[in-house]
């Protein structure tokens, strides 16, 4: 396993891509943040906002970049035929993919970390200047506050588990084209879809199994009762379709000739 | 010496016009399964997704003590087949024929609810015991000519309004400002309708000699008889919680009085008296109170004229035939993913090379297969709007929701915009995919710039209202507003929030910026093609 690892290692480390992918997850992130952040203002008080999810707004499009650069890890493979040369140096396949799943995620979750914590940060500045203040009621926003403790290592977590869903369904579709456009539908389609149901149940149900909406409730700091899942809940489905497209993509992979 | 003619192959020289550059691409496109596979499933997703979200669409109304659920009921519609609310209070008296009514304004006052709706089994004094006083900005108390009492009727009104003036409104789209201010025993407004045949003419004043003409009316269906005299109507009060995207409105009934003096009506017959009536609509999200406490008194010359509800179009009620095309998205990430594998998949297999080999210029090629893909998209997404549209509008129906009645006009525009939309997504994917060659990379590009902006305006509901009409002015997002269509009226105070699907570009101009973003890109993929190496 270790030297699968750092097989996988070498290979993430050795092309351009994703550095700059990851790079560009960070940067993306904090922008995004940052503008939405700076756009909300509230002289008055009295609105009703999240400071901690408007800051990590910018997790709309990082999870973009995240997704492209977990889809590439496999399907990229595929495209040059490397993969064959793969599984002849390691002929386990679930070792390979647990390898390239350990490897995407701790890259995810050091750059997602890196992005989250540059978005609190831009959000703490720019919402003080903006009316969301103590002098209006609301906590300077800071990770000392257990809750957006849980927006911000959950958004870093959602990312991770993000990348792994990708990497799954990539997988399992092996082209990269294709794979980025389901995972992005996937991610994308489901809040739509949600709001344009009118029956309340409806949108109530879509809401609980959608990645994204449920997977985003974690960010979730404030009237946290008109939510369907609490937090922790709503990353749990998130994971749960991380893990059903991880054992799709290895199941496929173990039986598929490359 | 013999001259030798220059050699010339015997072959005819091989058509290389863009005629045959078009047959090439397109043979490449219907040869490759994956696309023409992926054209149907994301059709059928297209469809698929359409029919959730109409069988989803449930409306149902359970009158009390019943079990049984009932279809919403459709509001009434006007002269321009619009939905409108039509609930007042009118005093009235039969015109026969040319006339004219003419009162003086001394007061507008009114009552209203800060907690939902009309609390069940009270009436009468008891149900107003509880209101806040003040007037709600789109109150009204005034004189109106109605072609009949009959709801969606063809009307003419001069009104004084809680925090708008004077208006003439009529036929409920119309509204035209007369004197601006508020009325008051001080500043009384006098107002006047005139009836020449079927053209109905607006005057105030503020003395009752110096009359200004405020607009001039046709109704249609206005013959004979028409009912005329004074009425008073107020929308329900609507609190509106500040300025975000996430903004909900919440309020409940209110109640309208308008006092009156020098009532005049020429043109009815001496016989006749003033007759008070509620005018009472269906439409569900009205919020106007019941009958009993609604009325009128008259003493001397003076008269007080109490209403609920609203004379105005009606936009809160109703599933518009929009609903029915939410499997747009999904139509558009497959076209989107085919647009891009039509060109990276050339470089992925070197055919590029052969393709560039064939016919050399370059920006050629990119045209050809603009076109082609284009065309493909454009039919295939006609067919899934013109199949989806109609199926939509049953399966909303069969849910028990009232269709808004739209012209064919825009159900033309909506057929035709939807499929320009899905073909211009496509040439904008075929343009990203030239500029950056690799799959994943330009699928990700093309459909994060157009959906996540629409998520972030339309439904996340983190941005401010501004932002997200920014967002959707300026991303190629703006090009869903060609799909939008409802409109907006002044005169009725609702969320006009991207949310409710009123978007800040008119139809074709939205679709124009996605127009825009798709040319530029194409420019630079044909600069990019011509300066790179294949």
């Amino acid at each position: 396993m270790r030297q699968a690892l750092h097989a996988e290692w070498t290979k993430l480390r050795t092309v351009a891509g994703p550095g700059w992918l990851l790079l560009a997850a960070i940067v993306a992130t904090a922008v995004v943040g940052a503008l939405a952040a700076n756009a909300i203002s509230c002289p008055g008080g009295g609105c009703q906002i999240d400071p901690a999810k408007s800051s990590l707004t910018g997790i709309y499009l990082g999870q973009a970049i995240v997704a492209i650069l977990a889809t590439v890890a496999i399907s990229g493979e595929y495209s040059t035929g490397m993969i064959r040369l793969t599984l002849t140096a390691t002929p386990r396949r679930w070792r390979v993919l647990s390898a390239k799943a350990i490897l995407v995620g701790t890259a995810t979750l050091v750059s997602g970390a890196v992005a989250v914590l540059a978005s609190v940060l831009a959000g703490r500045l720019l919402l003080d200047g903006h009316g969301i203040d103590p002098a209006h009621g609301y906590a300077t926003l800071s990770l000392a506050n257990g809750s957006v403790l849980r927006a911000a290592a959950g958004s870093v977590l959602y990312l991770t588990l993000i990348a792994l869903l990708s990497l799954g369904i990539a997988t399992a579709i092996r082209d990269s084209a294709v794979s980025i456009g389901v995972v992005l539908g996937l991610l994308y389609l489901f809040p739509i879809i949600a709001q344009a149901v009118g029956d309340a149940d409806w949108k109530r149900h879509l809401d609980q199994i959608s990645p994204m909406t449920a997977g985003m409730y974690v960010q979730a700091t404030t009237d946290l009762r008109s939510l369907p899942l609490t937090p922790w809940q709503g990353l749990g489905v998130l994971a749960a379709w991380a893990a059903g497209a991880l054992l799709v993509g290895g199941l496929l992979l173990r039986l598929r000739d490359a | 010496m013999t001259m030798l003619a220059p050699y010339r192959s015997l072959q005819a020289s091989a058509n290389d016009g863009f005629g045959s550059l078009l047959r090439a691409e397109w043979t490449k496109f219907r040869t490759v399964r994956g696309w023409v596979i992926g054209m149907l499933v994301g059709l059928l997703l297209f469809l698929g997704l359409g029919v959730l979200t109409t069988k989803g669409s449930q409306c149902g109304i359970q009158p009390t003590g019943s079990s049984q659920v009932l279809a919403c009921p459709a509001p009434p519609t006007g002269p321009g087949g619009e939905f409108v609310s039509d609930a007042f209070y009118f005093v009235r008296q039969p015109l026969a024929g040319n006339g004219s009514v003419t009162v003086r304004v001394t007061s507008l006052t009114g009552l209203y609810s800060t907690h939902g709706g009309v609390p069940a089994g009270r009436s009468g004094q008891s149900l107003l015991a509880g209101m806040t006083p003040g007037v709600q900005p789109w109150s009204k108390a005034g004189i109106i000519i109605a072609a009949s009492t009959a709801q969606g009727s063809a009307y003419a009104a001069m009104m004084v309004t809680g925090d708008h003036g004077v208006r003439m409104q009529w036929d409920y789209v119309d509204d035209v400002a007369g004197m601006a201010g508020k009325v008051s025993a001080t500043s009384p407004r006098w107002l006047r309708l005139t009836r020449t045949g079927d053209v109905i003419r607006g005057y105030d004043s503020a003395d009752g000699t110096h009359w200004m003409l405020v607009g001039t009316a046709t109704l249609t269906g206005l013959t004979g008889y028409a009912p005329a005299g004074l009425f008073a109507a107020t929308p329900g009060y609507t609190a509106i919680s500040n300025g975000l995207g996430t903004t909900s409105a919440k309020g409940g009934g209110a109640l309208a009085t308008g006092a009156f003096d020098h009532v005049s009506l020429q043109g009815a017959s001496r016989a006749a008296q003033w007759k008070g009536e509620a005018i009472a609509a269906n439409n569900i999200n009205a919020n106007s109170l019941p009958a009993s406490v609604q009325g009128f008194t008259q003493s001397g010359g003076r008269f007080t004229v109490s209403g609920s509800g609203d004379i105005a179009p009606d936009v809160t009620d109703g599933a518009s035939i929009e609903q029915t095309l939410a499997g747009t998205f999904v139509g558009m990430i497959a076209v989107v993913v085919i647009g891009v594998m039509f060109i990276t998949a050339e470089y992925r297999r070197g055919l590029i090379r052969t393709t560039l080999a064939a016919s050399p210029r370059r920006g050629r090629v990119l045209a050809a297969k603009a076109v082609v893909l284009a065309a493909v998209t454009f039919v295939a997404g006609m067919v899934a709007a013109l199949i989806m549209v109609p199926l939509g509008e049953r399966l909303l129906r069969e849910s028990g929701n009232p269709i808004i009645p739209t012209s064919a006009l825009t159900e033309v525009r909506i057929v035709v915009g939807t499929a320009a939309l899905l073909a211009v997504c496509a040439v904008l994917a075929l343009a990203v995919g030239t500029l950056l060659r690799r799959s994943a990379l330009a699928v990700a590009a093309v459909v994060a710039g157009i959906v996540l902006p629409y998520i972030l305006a339309v439904i996340s509901g983190i941005l401010p209202t501004g932002a997200e009409d920014w967002l959707l002015r300026i991303t190629p997002a703006a090009a869903f507003s060609v799909q939008k269509t409802l409109t907006p009226y002044p005169q009725v105070f609702a969320q006009y929030t991207p949310a409710n699907g009123y978007f800040p570009l008119a139809p074709w101009a939205g679709f124009a910026v996605l127009c825009a973003w798709a040319a530029a890109a194409f420019a630079l993929a044909v600069f990019m093609l011509h300066r790179r190496d294949a």
